[in-house]
């Protein structure tokens, strides 16, 4: 048969095992990636280890406040409340983590919706749909979050609502990006030559070609809110009690730096570490779904 | 007389050039200009033409990829535009394209059966999973591809089993016309010679109409029945391919014929091109000949009057006011 | 007038490490290249025909590795001391590329970029440099030369941008011009005046490598040519033997299947069966014997070396005679 070739091996699994295998080999990635791991474990099951609840005030401490000992349990210390530092911590983080993933996925679904369905169409409709991109990305989030905390009061819904009416906007500005460069290539116009409809195009070809891109910045959006988040609880307008996040637990013990400053270690360093990895994780995925470096 | 397929009359596309001032006048571009075609069943046309003779905005203005300006397109007797959504499904149905890049023209994130499939449930309508695979393993086996390659990813397979893997998916439906543009241009020679010959056995086994645009005059001649060849947008000379190669009429077609180099050092080097060597090749004429400007035989008349394609004799037509006084040309045996 | 070697290449390899594994894109290869003559290097993809001489002279991509020696006018390129290669390169041996954007910066004059190329090693002033300029460009003929000083790349046609590359290629009067499929790109009307250009300068006494997949090309400029298949040279002979009588069975395979138009039309073009293998197969014999038709056992076991005979050499193991007879 003309052209053939023994069908020895397999294929190689496409570009997504390509990319894996490139990422296994970043040390750095993998590390990151560990890390990340070995934290969230950490933050499921901190508060079952500890023998305190996340409420509880010890009532035993004289200050209340004190430092971290093996020998009373609290790891972490306590804050000046008397509540165990080791087990809100790792509550807070959790709250932290959920809040970044579920914000995160809004701003993807959403942004990649919007940003590959402008890309693809161009032209007029391409041109409305970023304006209104452009606008909403002019507002002062700040006063729309205090605006919207005044009229709805705090709640973690609130949080979301208003990080992922901001995250989606540069996840859309992106994938509009590289689906105005896709729409040009070959292998879309062979899709407009079958008559397949402009939304099986963007699902079916466009989507899937911007994901590498989506991942890595979905990636790297993660420690964005949680600083944002962190930002809210700052100025009091993040979560409120009893839950706590890292953001909050930062900024309560940036308030007594001086004179217990284990308040503000942990919690800070979690976030740092946190942070951190996330980037690296970033970094290496980036490298890993270049197409370029093919 | 077998059937006619498709009918091109007085094609035109043009595309807007940026405005020079703000509210200046807007310049056109005119890519194609009036551009009659006719493709009957089972036939194999040629267009030829160097970069930029708007080859390619003609084959994408026949898939109604783009909207002409004006000239209409017909297949099967009934008009196609991108306003009728039902004449356009029928038409791709029975009109497919392989395009230049083998690899660029395969989605890189779907294999080559999924590429396939796809095509197959777009034009065919949606089938039995087994029918379906049966379908795809076949047409891959037509074209020359193992089928257990069909699991892979175009980056794992040459530049000549891409092509071919595009050209299944073209033909899975069996449409009666197949466009390929510049489909061989980015081949091997050996690879490109394999391609060529598949193309014909496809055009004989299904009797399938090929439309094939290429700069390439040598594999023209060895595929196609009948020849166009464009400058700058236009007709200037059309015939049967024989006629074309023996006896070319239009100055800028022997010029094309004189430039191809011929793999045999003992035949005259071709290193005078049939054309004036001082012209600027960008420069567009005025009310004259478009070709005017690099014509080695232009006068007076050539500057003045746009020549008409006329039938000089035995349906071979050229665009040229001085083609009866043209010594015997170049030709090919 | 064909001098001694001005440009020899001895054992050269080229390898990438890549993520699967190490493909060698070059195997050994020897050649030398003569004062003056113009040499033609021809192979399809993955032949390694471009890595042969980008190896050469140090210009490999990332995760490359040349070994083996080249040396220009008796001066080592490949050692450890990178000075021989930095004299050469651009001075006395001169390179031009497919795409001839590689070597034009869009932002700046033709003018300013072709005095560019001698006035900053210091070996012309600004006003011999500037007739210097209108000297190649005439060279390369381009009408009109003084405007073409001001115009920017962006300004001239794709052969005429070929042309000026070619020009400043020639600014340093080099004794070697290596071409890397210059011509690929362009329109036929076009590549005949490139090709034209070329042998101007190969008239003038500067020696031409060309590389090219075109055999078309080769045979209106070429004094040699050498046939490269998966990293090895499988065939050299001058010109007009090659075409006449190709020893190898994939040379003559190759020239079977070039489309022409000075021969009768035929329905079927004889291509080769298969492809060529991937840049970086390992096979144990010769690695055109899967597509060969006349290949046999000793063929698939035992790698066929390069055999010289007066001019011509050829790797196999039953090469055609020359009369075309086929053993």
């Amino acid at each position: 048969m003309a052209g053939s070739i023994p069908a020895s091996a397999a294929s190689d699994g496409g570009l997504w095992r390509d990319a894996g295998r490139v990422l296994r080999g970043n040390r750095a990635a993998v590390a990151a990636a560990g890390l990340i791991v070995l934290l969230v474990a950490a933050s499921l099951l901190g508060p079952w280890l500890s023998p305190y609840a996340l409420d509880e005030v010890d009532w035993t401490l004289s200050p209340l406040g004190s430092p971290p000992s093996l020998a009373n349990g609290h790891w972490f210390g306590t804050d000046s409340n008397g509540r165990d530092l080791f087990v809100r911590v790792w509550a807070g983080t959790q709250v932290s983590l959920l809040v970044a993933l579920l914000a995160t996925v809004v701003s993807v679904v959403i942004g990649v919706a919007w940003g590959a369905t402008a890309g693809y169409l161009g032209g007029r409709a391409d041109g409305w749909m970023m304006r209104v991109v452009d606008v909403l990305y002019a507002l002062p989030y700040m006063f729309f979050v205090i605006i919207l905390t005044v009229v709805f009061g705090r709640s973690l819904w609130l949080i979301f609502l208003a990080i992922g009416a901001v995250g989606w906007l540069t996840m859309a500005r992106i994938v509009r990006g590289q689906a105005l460069a896709l729409r040009h290539r070959e292998f879309v116009t062979a899709a407009v030559a079958l008559g397949l409809p402009a939304r099986r195009i963007i699902a079916r070809h466009i989507v899937p070609n911007v994901l590498g891109t989506v991942i890595v910045y979905a990636t790297l959006t993660v420690p964005q809110v949680i600083l944002f988040e962190s930002f809210l609880s700052f100025l009091g307008l993040g979560v409120q009690e009893p839950l706590t996040s890292l953001g909050r637990l930062v900024a309560e013990g940036a308030l007594e730096m001086e004179t217990a400053p284990w308040q503000l270690l942990a919690p800070a360093a979690v976030l740092a570490l946190l942070l951190l990895a996330l980037n690296f994780l970033g970094d290496g995925l980036r490298d890993a779904l270049d197409p370029r470096q093919r | 007389m077998s059937e006619l397929l498709l009918r091109v009359r007085g094609l035109t596309v043009q595309f807007p050039m940026r405005r020079v001032r703000l509210a200046g006048p807007r310049g056109w571009l005119t890519a194609v200009d009036s551009v009659d075609l006719e493709v009957a069943a089972g036939r194999a046309v040629g267009i030829v033409g160097e970069s930029g003779c708007g080859k390619s905005t003609l084959a994408r203005a026949i898939l109604a990829l783009v909207a002409p300006q004006a000239g209409t397109v017909e297949w099967r007797g009934q008009p196609v535009g991108l306003d009728d959504p039902v004449g356009l499904r029928r038409m791709r149905r029975e009109v497919q394209v392989v395009f230049q890049d083998p690899v660029g023209s395969l989605d890189p994130r779907m294999t080559i059966a999924e590429s396939v499939a796809e095509a197959l449930a777009a034009l065919a309508g949606k089938q039995a999973r087994a029918a379906q695979a049966a379908r795809i393993a076949e047409t891959l086996a037509e074209v020359g591809l193992d089928p257990a390659l069909g699991a892979r990813y175009p980056h794992e397979l040459s530049g000549g089993q891409c092509q071919r893997a595009a050209i299944a998916r073209a033909i899975v439906a069996r449409p009666r016309l197949l466009v390929c543009d510049e489909a061989v241009s980015a081949l091997d020679v050996s690879v490109q010679a394999q391609i060529v010959n598949l193309l014909a056995d496809l055009r004989q086994r299904h009797d399938m109409a090929l439309l094939f645009i290429s700069h390439n005059l040598a594999v023209v001649r060895h595929l196609c029945d009948e020849v166009a060849v464009l400058y700058l947008g236009r007709v200037v000379e059309q015939a049967t391919s024989a006629a074309i190669f023996a006896a070319p009429r239009h100055p800028y077609t022997r010029a094309l014929l004189a430039a191809v180099p011929h793999p045999d050092p003992a035949t005259l080097v071709p290193g005078a091109p049939a054309e004036s060597p001082t012209a600027d090749v960008t420069a567009v004429a005025g009310g004259g000949c478009p070709y005017g400007p690099r014509c080695v035989h232009v006068e007076a008349t050539c500057r003045d009057r746009r020549p008409r394609l006329e039938d000089t004799g035995a349906g071979h037509l050229a665009a040229c006011h001085r083609w009866r006084a043209l010594p015997p040309g170049p030709g090919t045996r | 007038m064909v001098g001694d070697a001005l440009f020899s290449l001895r054992d050269l390899s080229v390898e990438f490490a890549t993520p699967r594994a190490t493909v060698r894109a070059v195997r050994e290869v020897s050649l030398d290249v003569r004062r003056g003559e113009c040499l033609a290097v021809v192979g399809e993809s993955g032949s390694g025909k471009s890595q042969l001489f980008l190896g050469s002279l140090g210009l490999l991509a990332a995760g490359g590795t040349a070994r083996g020696s080249a040396r220009f006018d008796g001066h080592e390129l490949l050692g450890p001391d990178p000075a021989p290669r930095r004299a050469v390169l651009g001075t006395r041996l001169a390179l031009v590329f497919q795409d001839p954007m590689n070597a034009l910066t869009p932002h700046i004059a033709i003018g300013r970029q072709l005095a560019e190329v001698v006035v900053d090693r210091g070996r012309l002033d600004a006003a011999a440099a500037r007739a210097r300029s209108l000297e190649v460009l005439r060279a390369v003929r381009l009408p009109d030369p003084e405007a073409r000083l001001r115009q920017y790349p962006h300004e001239l046609s794709g052969g005429q941008r070929q042309r000026v590359a070619i020009a400043m290629a020639l600014m340093t009067e080099p004794e070697l011009l290596v071409a890397d499929e210059p011509t690929t790109a362009l329109d036929v009307t076009v590549q005949a005046q490139v090709i034209e250009v070329l042998r101007v300068a190969r008239d003038r006494g500067v020696a031409v490598v060309l590389i090219t997949h075109d055999l078309g090309v080769v045979a209106g400029i070429a004094d040699r040519v050498a046939v490269m298949y998966a990293g090895r040279i499988v065939e050299s002979a001058p010109v007009r033997e090659l075409f006449a009588a190709p020893a190898h069975p994939y040379t003559a395979a190759l020239l079977a299947s070039v489309p022409r138009l000075d021969t009768p039309a035929v329905r079927r073009l004889s291509g080769i069966e298969g492809q060529p293998p991937p840049p970086g197969a390992e096979l144990p014999g010769c690695a055109f014997a899967p597509r060969c038709a006349t290949a046999f056992d000793q063929c698939r076991a035992s790698l066929p070396v390069l055999q010289a005979d007066a001019a011509r050499s050829v790797a196999c193991h039953a090469p055609r005679h020359a009369d075309g007879a086929v053993p």
